[in-house]
């Protein structure tokens, strides 16, 4: 088992708990785990992306290399087109719809929606939407994660599991908050 | 295997837990990305505080390093961590102790910023290993850098040296599980006996040299005996030399195209010179790939060139920027296909000030206030508010190294600039500036010296500022005319009345300085949980 993750997204929309959760799931599995995170002055506001390596193989490089990406995990659509060198010519875009608009030059929405459904296999999720129905808007990433994890290529029960460990300091209905946006987005996929 | 064995940690956190399980009794530092992550991790490790090891931050490298060498000096194990530039500020105790030696084991962490994600150069502080003639230690994984840590601090006291380790941003913000190894004890306090040979007055400094000098041929050979140090068989005449984590890429490649290539990992310094004789001796083609500057490149092929050796010096590498498989597979003319374009459609989102930031209020309240001047010359510095060189503020014109608008504002003043204005941090004051000032006031140098005061350290996550409070009582101590230190509130409200203390102090021909004072839009916010949580 080998897979490569981009994870991406605008510093503060929490790409780093995303790949903290399938961090933790993989190293449970007892699988290998690299994850290369951005800190610094590169994550004030600006694009952030995260390398997420897991396999049962030994890894080396901290960095996916370019074309060996199986998913592109984004919090943003035009995000999710920043890394594209990164994508396998079978590699899967997973990112929500809602862009994050804090540039005077943002492109047209419509356009970059139909430039991600042009480019490769794609699954768009109305992320703000389902965050709200999970009960916090602050579940969006967990959302996305739900919905990515068909193509993570590990069980979502491990996923689940790890989201209650990574919550659980914060207290049960937090956990259960997240478990529930991990699940809408989980079956938004499915539909 | 038990999971309790294993821990996700982030290469810096893997070194900070590495120590501990090391007996250090104190870990010094001043925050720099990509090193931050070490001294927090020890700030908050529940280890740390049981065991009593001391961790708060330093004023700044140079501070941190004597401290830890101080600790040496009294038969503890210390460790000092910085970012690769810090290690200039400490670079006269880093040097010096090179010369003393240590007791204590002491450990000196450089975090090398290769690609310049968050700094202003990328050199390579082998060259400071190399140049202090101390052994260095590379890891190419997060944990070896963990199993280093525990090595180093035993060779520290074997050799009575410091031990250089370099990490690249790479190793440091990357995550991996680790293994730890046992807890040692603490040393206990023990003095050096011999003080006498701490004093570097020219006669012993002469005699501390030589006994330098004369341990070079032992670290090499420990350097030959090291398994950090090792070769992985192949076949062929082409063969890889690879450095630190390097090594990864060259695998990553050796891996993905089932490459039989030999390849001679080094990791730890000074050369293991059997090691690389033997290697060099056997193959027609090296390519040397090294994350950083060329150093053993340029040492290998030699003054006049040698056609073995390829690498960054003759473009086989990129001669910039950190290296990454891609690069690696093109040197090893393995190249894969080209990747996808990046569609045309994608803007750029670079690093902002954060809204409500209290910098852009100072920024605007700066550009109307200069508005009725010829020239707009403003010196920066180093932190979140060097973004406000950039659009939409463009207010600053430079920014070169912690301190520097202090004093290069003076200079400028001293050519005859009106007005000078400089722009600097409450950290970055404190970490550089005071000293600078003290020249200006010395002079009477006319600089207007604006500290944006946010009460943290914010550009690396919000650390404590060593003179949080006390600026006010540090430029009258130092001797700035109490007339002439303005305290401002930047904020929309009070634009008018802030341009207009700006203007006053632009048009005094002496020292001035105006304290900007706004928390920190993030510490803020933090600060606010926290006391929720405890309310």
């Amino acid at each position: 088992m080998k897979k490569n993750i981009i994870i991406a997204g605008v510093g503060g929309q929490g790409i780093l708990t995303m790949a903290a959760i399938i961090d933790l799931a993989a190293m449970n599995l007892g699988l290998h785990v690299k994850q290369a995170e951005v800190h610094g002055m590169s994550q004030r506001g600006g694009a952030v992306e995260s390398h997420l390596r897991i396999s049962s193989g030994e890894i080396f490089s901290d960095l996916i290399p370019h074309g060996k990406a199986d998913i592109i995990l984004s919090l943003e659509p035009m995000e999710a087109l920043r890394y594209l060198s990164f994508l396998s010519p079978e590699g899967v875009i997973v990112t929500a719809k809602e862009p994050y608009k804090n540039i005077p030059n943002y492109p047209d929405e419509t356009e970059l929606l139909k430039t991600i459904e042009n480019t490769a296999a794609h699954v768009l999720v109305d992320a703000a939407l389902l965050a709200r129905q999970a009960g916090s808007p602050k579940t969006y990433n967990i959302v996305m994660l739900g919905a990515a994890a068909p193509y993570l290529d590990i069980d979502p029960r491990e996923l689940e599991q790890a989201i209650t460990q990574y919550f659980s300091p914060k207290g049960e209905s937090i956990v259960n908050m997240n478990l529930n946006a991990f699940r809408l987005g989980l079956s938004n996929n499915s539909n | 295997m038990n999971k309790t064995d294993k821990q996700l940690l982030l290469g810096a956190e893997a070194v900070a837990q590495a120590a501990l399980d090391a007996g250090i009794s104190g870990v010094y530092a001043y925050p720099g990305t990509p090193s931050t992550e070490i001294t927090e991790y020890i700030q908050q490790s529940p280890q740390a505080k049981k065991a009593g090891v001391r961790s708060s931050w330093s004023t700044n490298e140079k501070t941190a390093y004597e401290a830890a060498l101080g600790m040496s000096y009294a038969g503890k194990r210390s460790m000092v961590c910085m970012k690769h530039v810090g290690l200039n500020v400490a670079a006269d105790a880093f040097m010096n102790s090179a010369i003393t030696g240590v007791h204590g084991g002491l450990v000196v962490v450089a975090a090398d910023d290769p690609s310049m994600h968050s700094s202003q150069n990328e050199q390579d502080s082998r060259v400071y290993g190399k140049f202090a003639m101390i052994p260095v230690m590379e890891p190419s994984h997060q944990q070896e850098a963990y199993d280093m840590v525990r090595y180093a601090f035993d060779l520290s006291e074997e050799m009575r040296l410091p031990v250089l380790l370099r990490i690249p941003t790479r190793l440091s913000h990357s995550r991996s599980v680790i293994r730890r190894s046992e807890t040692r004890r603490q040393n206990p306090l023990n003095p050096v006996v011999d003080s006498n040979a701490w004093v570097l007055l020219p006669a012993i400094a002469r005699k501390n040299y030589q006994r330098l000098i004369d341990k070079q041929p032992q670290l090499i050979a420990l350097s030959d005996a090291s398994n950090f140090n090792m070769e992985r068989p192949g076949e062929g005449n082409k063969a890889v030399m690879a450095f630190g984590i390097a090594y990864n890429y060259v695998m990553e490649v050796v891996t993905t195209f089932r490459l039989n290539i030999p390849v001679l990992k080094i990791s730890q310094y000074p050369l293991p010179e059997k090691k690389v004789r033997q290697f060099v001796e056997r193959y027609d083609h090296i390519l040397i790939a090294e994350e950083g500057y060329p150093v053993y490149e340029e040492l290998l092929k030699g003054y006049f060139g040698n056609d073995k050796f390829r690498g960054r010096l003759d473009g086989a590498l990129p001669r910039m920027g950190e290296l990454s498989p891609d690069a690696l597979a093109k040197a090893l003319g393995v190249e894969a296909e080209a990747p996808r374009d990046i569609p045309g459609i994608v803007a750029g989102r670079p690093p902002m000030l954060c809204d409500g930031c209290g910098h852009r209020d100072l920024f605007e309240a700066i550009n109307r206030a200069l508005e009725v001047y010829p020239q707009r010359h403003v010196f920066g510095d180093i932190g979140c508010y060097t973004l406000g060189a950039l659009p939409p503020y463009n207010t600053l014109s430079t920014c070169v190294d912690m301190g520097a608008a202090i004093t290069m504002a003076k200079g400028a003043a001293d050519a005859g600039m009106r007005p000078a204005v400089a722009v600097i941090g409450d950290s970055t004051f404190t970490h550089s500036g005071i000293t600078g000032l003290l020249d200006a006031v010395n002079d009477g140098s006319p600089v207007t010296f604006i500290i944006s005061d946010n009460s943290t350290t914010a550009m690396t996550g919000g650390q404590d500022s060593a003179g949080t409070g006390k600026y006010i009582d540090i430029c009258k101590g130092i001797g700035v005319d109490e007339a002439h230190i303005r305290t401002i509130v930047p904020l929309k409200k009070n634009r008018e009345h802030n341009v207009a203390v700006l203007r006053e102090e632009f048009d005094y021909e002496g020292v001035s300085v105006v304290i900007s004072q706004r928390e920190c839009v993030q510490t803020g916010v933090k600060r606010k949980k926290k006391k929720a949580q405890l309310d």
